[in-house]
């Protein structure tokens, strides 16, 4: 339930319990600002074709996918909530749980698999304590893996954020962590 | 500006043609695809700017950032054109102190490698013995700024369409395409003639035309390379398609973690709405066509057609059932086209030159060329186009320059998660879509990783299955249930709890997943299996009796020790991440075989060749 911006507040609290309004208003608006450019309408059929681009955009400008995010998308395409969180969860693009700072993906393209991938891997694991696909506690360093990004000369290959890191060796490991402190 | 008629379009690629001044006397090309951006291209493109501007070099030196030329060995590469004499020379690993060099000419005196060029374009050069590849869906990648339709257009650019909007009717288009003998090149190898003629043939108020560049295949970018380098000409042959079937809206689907690619499809089709060759009324024909992009989230089942579809209409990408084909009922159920990046790169260059011209090239039952991406334990990795029947042999040891380190050749593997291996014996094999099927093995998008003595054939196999498993959609059986059934064998097998009987099971349920599985995903995912089995049998009963890896790859198998070469330096002690290895300085060292976690660290950092890897 949206308050206009005319309206004042008499501390009713009902926004308190409205998960859309805890949102950042900056980043909502940014979100609603985008759909309101799609040529949405009244066939749902038509405006499922945009969901895909619609969170991708949200993610964008949330960094995660949680599920106020997904209702305020859902309510707009007109669609059920169960069936956006089922796009969501079948695109391993897609998130819901917050990300680090520094996501640390690490190619698991087959260049990169026989030049030596899994022990890069294994050094990540255990410098980081997590597993793949889990964030530190600190939210500072997220881990996973990227299939080929296409730098397959450069293999094996670590993407931290958008910078690409080419032959990488386990003891090139630390130097990588400590180049993001 | 736009371009409305076909005499247009010529009058302004002539006016291209001259538009450089008189002074201009060097043109200096500097690869920026993702891969060149990601070893250095970038600081390498400064330092010639710098230069060319500090130096008082003024308008006889044009730089121009261009696609992948295909030589990812020796990013950073640039090329140097001659405008005089036409003469070309490429410098690969170029540094930013280099550019200066690069700039003044003394490249020999500054030790730049130059590297010699290994394909002719068969559009406007005769091929000579020595080059292997031959470049058709490569014409203008690494030729051009893919970031200016003017470069398109002065290499021919939107000629194709203007000649088939303004001179042909649709069964024209058809008929050129069928006779040419094009086959899907995303691996399936359907004739591409045959599916527009199926779309042609329905009548329906819409239709579309699909790009399929969902390039999910591990060790393939021969797709990004496309787009990133020469993206018009993906848009002009969708234009083309979409006469020819009778469609006004084009759809490309691309990956997400392409976005060099995706920035430069966004301009291409705003610069190409601009000159008036989308939109309405094309040429003046009165046909109109448009194009939008949709991205994939990451899904390898996606690059199927039917779960493609699903994705472009916003729903979980999961393949639906065949029939009824796409050519009847696909996008918004209406009759649709999808076709592969580099089967629309081939197009143009058929309308242009005609269906003789592309048959003179590659076999009889595969026209025309392949676009692979060359890639593993070779020296020369890189992004190559050969005609189809060109040996597996030529490709290796020819264009990548054999094995690296001088290790010895094992395999190469050719179509991805869905393709198997090849071994040394069948190397002299032509290859085409035939010829690899009959190996065990299949064309693909074009992945080719080659595999040297020390990769262990039944942990590439795991690994395939790996990805296949990470892939499932999970929407039939076979593929959900039986694939997991696999890895957990092969998981066994390269432990060392593998039994003769799981050698056994492994192949049938092998059988039993490509004859029962939905789509194309799990009908082919059990390949990497069947083909390492048949050609590597060996490797797995090593495994299976002797509890032992050959390739010396799976940790589980393995015992670090240390040997009489040991100096006692410490350097292993002090690396190892468990604190496993104990002893006295300069005296032999020991490792506690319990503690040991099978890193391999000590034998890494060992410089005196004290340990054994057994």
């Amino acid at each position: 339930m949206a308050m206009s911006e005319t309206e004042c507040c008499n501390s009713c609290g009902s926004c308190n319990n409205d998960p859309i309004m805890k949102m950042n208003p900056d980043k909502k608006r940014e979100l609603e600002s985008y759909m309101d450019t799609l040529s949405l309408g009244g066939d749902t059929d038509k405006n499922r074709g945009f969901l895909i681009q619609c969170l991708h955009k949200a993610q964008g400008v949330f960094g995660y996918l949680p599920e106020d995010v997904q209702l305020l998308v859902a309510d707009r395409l007109g669609l059920h909530l169960s069936e956006v969180f089922g796009v969501i969860s079948f695109y391993s693009y897609f998130t819901t749980v917050p990300q680090g700072r520094y996501k640390i993906n690490i190619c698991t393209g087959t260049a990169c698999f026989v030049k030596g991938a899994e022990s890069i891997v294994g050094e990540f694991k255990r410098f980081l304590n997590v597993d793949m696909g889990e964030t530190t506690e600190d939210m500072k360093f997220s881990l996973g893996g990227l299939r080929c990004v296409g730098a397959c000369s450069l293999a094996p290959v670590v993407m931290v954020n958008d910078k690409v890191y080419g032959n990488v060796t386990p003891k090139k490991v630390p130097e990588i962590i400590e180049e993001c402190k | 500006m736009t371009i409305n008629t076909p005499d247009k379009l010529n009058q302004y690629e002539k006016e291209l043609r001259n538009r450089n001044s008189s002074a201009l006397k060097t043109e200096i090309l500097v690869s920026m695809g993702t891969c060149g951006i990601a070893a250095g291209t970038t600081p390498v493109l400064d330092a010639l700017k710098k230069e060319v501007e500090e130096g008082g070099y003024g308008d006889s030196i044009r730089i121009v950032q261009v696609g992948c030329m295909g030589l990812c060995h020796s990013e950073p590469s640039i090329e140097v054109v001659d405008k005089a004499t036409g003469e070309r020379a490429i410098f690969g690993n170029v540094t930013p102190d280099k550019a200066k060099a690069v700039v003044a000419k003394t490249v020999r005196a500054a030790g730049v490698q130059a590297i010699p060029r290994s394909w002719y374009y068969p559009e406007d050069e005769e091929n000579t013995d020595k080059c292997i590849q031959a470049r058709i869906v490569l014409r203008n990648c690494g030729r051009i700024d893919p970031e200016s339709i003017d470069d398109y257009i002065e290499r021919s650019g939107y000629k194709a369409v203007g000649r088939v909007l303004g001179t042909m009717k649709p069964q024209d288009v058809i008929k050129i395409i069928t006779e040419s003998g094009l086959r899907g090149r995303g691996g399936g190898g359907f004739p591409t003639g045959r599916k527009w003629q199926f779309a042609a043939a329905q009548k329906s108020d819409e239709k579309y035309v699909v790009c399929n560049a969902d390039e999910g295949d591990p060790g393939a970018f021969m797709d990004r390379a496309v787009l990133e380098g020469d993206p018009h000409s993906v848009l002009e042959a969708m234009i083309i398609a979409g006469f020819s079937i009778g469609s006004h809206s084009g759809v490309i689907y691309i990956r997400a973690e392409y976005p060099l690619a995706v920035k430069r499809l966004h301009l291409a089709i705003e610069q190409s709405r601009e000159k008036g060759f989308l939109g309405k009324n094309i040429f003046g024909s009165g046909f109109d066509f448009d194009i939008e992009l949709k991205y994939g989230a990451g899904a390898f089942v996606c690059g199927e057609e039917t779960a493609l579809i699903h994705s472009v209409e916003g729903k979980r990408g999961e393949p639906g059932f065949k029939p009824p084909f796409p050519a009847v009922s696909g996008l918004w159920k209406k009759p649709t086209i999808v076709n592969n990046v580099e089967t629309y790169a081939n197009v143009c260059a058929i309308i242009r030159k005609g269906a003789a011209w592309f048959r003179a090239i590659g076999t009889e039952s595969a026209p025309g060329t392949k676009v692979f991406s060359l890639t593993g334990k070779i020296n020369k990795v890189g992004l190559i186009e050969v005609p189809m029947g060109t040996k597996l042999h030529d490709i290796i040891f020819r264009l990548g320059d054999g094995i690296k380190d001088g290790r010895k050749f094992k395999a190469v593997q050719t179509g991805g998660p869905s393709g198997g291996c090849i071994t040394e014996a069948s190397i002299n094999t032509p290859i085409d879509y035939a010829s690899l099927i009959a190996l065990g093995s299949m064309m693909g998008s074009g992945g080719m990783i080659v595999l040297d003595e020390d990769d262990c054939m039944v942990n590439v196999a795991k690994f395939f299955l790996e990805f296949t498993l990470d892939e499932s959609c999970g929407r039939c059986t076979p593929c959900r249930i039986g694939n997991k059934r696999l890895h957990e064998m092969l998981n066994e097998i390269t432990t060392g709890n593998g039994t003769h009987e799981m050698l056994l099971k492994l192949r049938k349920l092998s059988d039993t997943i490509k004859d029962t599985a939905l789509c194309g995903l799990g009908q082919t995912s059990p390949n990497p299996v069947l083909s390492t089995l048949k050609n590597f049998e060996d490797e797995y009963l090593a495994h299976v009796d002797g509890k032992r890896c050959p390739a010396k790859v799976c940790a589980n198998l393995l015992k670090y020790e240390i040997n009489d070469n040991c100096v006692g330096c410490t350097l292993c002690a002090r690396n190892c991440p468990v604190l496993c290895i104990s002893g006295e300085k300069k005296h032999k060292h020991a490792i506690d075989q319990a503690k040991c976690i099978k890193c391999g660290v000590c034998f890494e950092t060992c410089r005196f060749h004290a340990i054994d890897k057994n």
